[in-house]
């Protein structure tokens, strides 16, 4: 497996890599806790991104209710965490089969009586926002007044419980995030990957050419939702507090996809390098605002709309490939 | 429960749902012609409601009234957003233009939180508490105006759409792309001219939605959803089918609510979805594509 990546993939691109994990990971021992909430953020997004370009980028299905996945993540691993003492990494064993689950419902649903573009995009909708109104009143998880995880400061980390300060919560998502570009490139050159390439450019062709698109279409939107779900887990053990109305709020949907658009759908480092971009745009206009002392609640996020319609105006296939062919770096293939 | 609450409860959702309906309308006009899904619909409706606030509590405007200033604001809003942005987004992938939409919906959304704050309003007007009584059956003044003033201006667009040289012209361009540039149609400013009277189709009733609730900047992104659901239930580009859609969701928010818990009521709303998405894709008046 390194044998073939180090023999597919350019050596520039290869050293970037290299640099830029090697970088975030000395973060912790140069920068404060501040920089470091904002980097958890951005790799949460780039993390949650490339589990929703599996599905979009890949395959070619918008999926616009990912929320849904990290929040069944998020309230399995919390829920099991509250009641019973399980442990996240042990609630993981629940939260994603139950994403997927829920995904291969979802999928089977949509593929089976061929429902695709605007279509798909609001089913996935509509089946996040079910899921909102339905733990609203699901008294086990305390519906709609939210279910809480015991804070405490511990004075060490403690990673099996996943209780500790924000300098392990950024190495989990580091790490996550490494191995979601990991599994993401791998499963974009295999056999797989190759036909979710087919079935997002031609899909009536990819039939014809004998490909099970039902069966590849089901594999995309489950391992999607799957590693998807795992951001939830992280999430809720983030921030220890989960409101359905937050969580699968449609607004957490589109926040999961705004990195991989803006940073290129269907690239590898399009995530990563969105998410950067945008978290490092809506923190720098947090500090310019401050600065003037301006204090107005929603002008970030109309500022934040301009940077977006810009970037979409300016920049339609993506920040990532403008970039790429700055650098001489063209990704090959998608 | 008696008979009569039901009933009540139902003739409610009935005229709620025909201003959903006029809502729906807006949307399934914009996509059955020019193919672009309008994610700003709710937010362009907060527009107009909160335009109607501003002028009634500035010049004590009758809702009734002011829908004709507004419906022609939002028409030329309507107009100069197809002409200026997504004129050039036309021949881009979905993705793009739904970002480009996102990115609008994002700015009105928060532009409305800024102006006017986050609290609930509303407009009161003097017959804000009347009701016509026929029978046991208790109307509210205020549903049956706006649900009567939905149907005025729906039935203008059907006429618009039916009679005029400019209606078939727009109705060309949405069967036959290329066949309408081929006859010489100047297709941009016939897409302009449908994404502003979907805008003022929204805006209008926007106005009339405020009649009946309150309104929050919030609130944009549930009327996008909710649009969308009544189209889709309806049948995406077809215009009875948006009216019929919203009644249909009008009556079963009314009821859910009565019968479940009214925080609930958007399930059923979903569930009927998800239904017409699995067993009629095309929707219930649609033509499949």
């Amino acid at each position: 497996m390194i044998g073939r990546i180090l023999r597919d993939v350019p050596r520039r691109t290869l050293v970037l890599l290299a640099c830029f994990f090697a970088v975030l990971a000395a973060v912790p021992f140069i920068a404060g806790d501040y920089v470091l909430t904002i980097l958890i953020l951005i790799l949460y997004f780039a993390y949650t991104g490339q589990a929703w370009n599996i599905l979009m980028g890949f395959t070619g299905y918008l999926s616009l209710g990912h929320a849904l996945f990290t929040g069944l993540g998020a309230y399995s691993a919390a829920s099991l965490f509250v009641h019973f003492g399980v442990a996240p990494w042990l609630g993981l064993l629940a939260a994603i089969p139950i994403a997927m689950a829920v995904a291969g419902l979802m999928g089977f649903l949509a593929f089976r009586f061929r429902v695709s573009g605007v279509y798909f995009a609001i089913l996935t909708i509509a089946f996040a926002e079910f899921a909102r109104i339905g733990f609203d009143h699901f008294a086990w998880v305390s519906g709609s007044s939210g279910l809480f995880l015991p804070v405490a400061q511990y004075a060490h980390n403690d990673l099996w419980r996943l209780r500790g300060n924000p300098m392990m919560f950024y190495y989990i998502i580091l790490v996550a995030t490494a191995l979601a570009f990991l599994i993401s490139y791998l499963l974009l050159r295999s056999r797989t990957g190759y036909f979710w390439l087919a079935i997002r450019e031609d899909e009536q062709a990819a039939r014809a050419t004998g490909i099970d698109t039902f069966r590849y279409k089901m594999m995309a939107v489950m391992i999607s939702a799957g590693m998807t779900s795992f951001g939830g887990v992280f999430y809720a053990f983030y921030y220890n507090n989960l409101f359905p109305e937050q969580v699968f709020h449609i607004a957490r949907s589109i926040e999961i996809i705004l990195a991989p658009m803006v940073g290129g759908i269907g690239t590898l480092f399009g995530p990563i390098v969105g998410a950067f971009v945008l978290e490092t745009a809506s923190e720098g206009l947090r500090v310019i605002l401050e600065a003037f002392g301006i204090d107005v609640p929603g002008i970030k996020q109309v500022f934040w709309g301009f940077v977006l319609l810009a970037i979409v105006i300016a920049l339609p296939e993506g920040v990532w490939p403008w970039i790429a062919r700055r650098l001489g770096l063209k990704e090959r293939g998608p | 429960m008696p008979l009569d609450v039901y009933l009540n409860v139902a003739v409610g959702g009935l005229l709620t749902g025909l201003v959903y309906g006029l809502m729906a309308l807006g949307l399934s006009v914009i996509f059955g012609v020019v193919r672009v899904v309008n994610f700003a619909h709710g937010e362009m409706m907060t527009i107009a409601m909160y335009l109607a606030i501003t002028l009634f509590s500035v010049l004590g405007l009758d809702p009734l009234v002011m829908l004709v200033p507004i419906a022609a604001v939002l028409f030329v809003f309507g107009y100069a957003l197809q002409a200026k942005l997504i004129n050039s987004f036309i021949t881009r992938p979905e993705h793009s233009q739904f970002l480009l939409l996102v990115a609008i919906a994002i700015i009105l959304v928060n532009g409305l939180l800024i102006i006017y704050g986050p609290d609930a309003r509303n407009v009161q007007t003097s017959y804000s508490f009347d009701s016509f009584e026929i029978g046991r059956l208790i109307i509210d003044a205020n549903k049956l105006y706006a649900a009567f003033a939905a149907l005025v201006v729906t039935a203008l667009l059907f006429a618009f759409f039916r009679f005029t040289a400019t209606g078939t012209a727009i109705r060309a361009c949405a069967d036959n792309h290329t066949g309408a540039l081929v006859v010489g149609l100047d297709v941009k400013k016939l897409y302009a001219l449908t994404f502003a009277l979907g805008s003022a189709c929204v805006g209008a009733a926007g106005v009339m939605l405020l009649m009946i609730f309150d309104v929050t900047p919030a609130l944009g992104p549930a009327y996008t959803l909710l649009a969308f659901v009544i189209v889709i239930t309806g049948g995406l580009g077809s215009m009875p089918g948006a009216l019929l859609g919203g009644v249909l969701i009008g009556m079963t928010e009314a009821l859910a609510g009565l019968l479940f818990q009214p925080s609930m009521k958007s399930m059923f709303t979903f569930a009927i979805l998800v239904l017409v998405l699995l067993i009629r894709p095309q929707g219930i008046m649609g033509r499949r594509a």
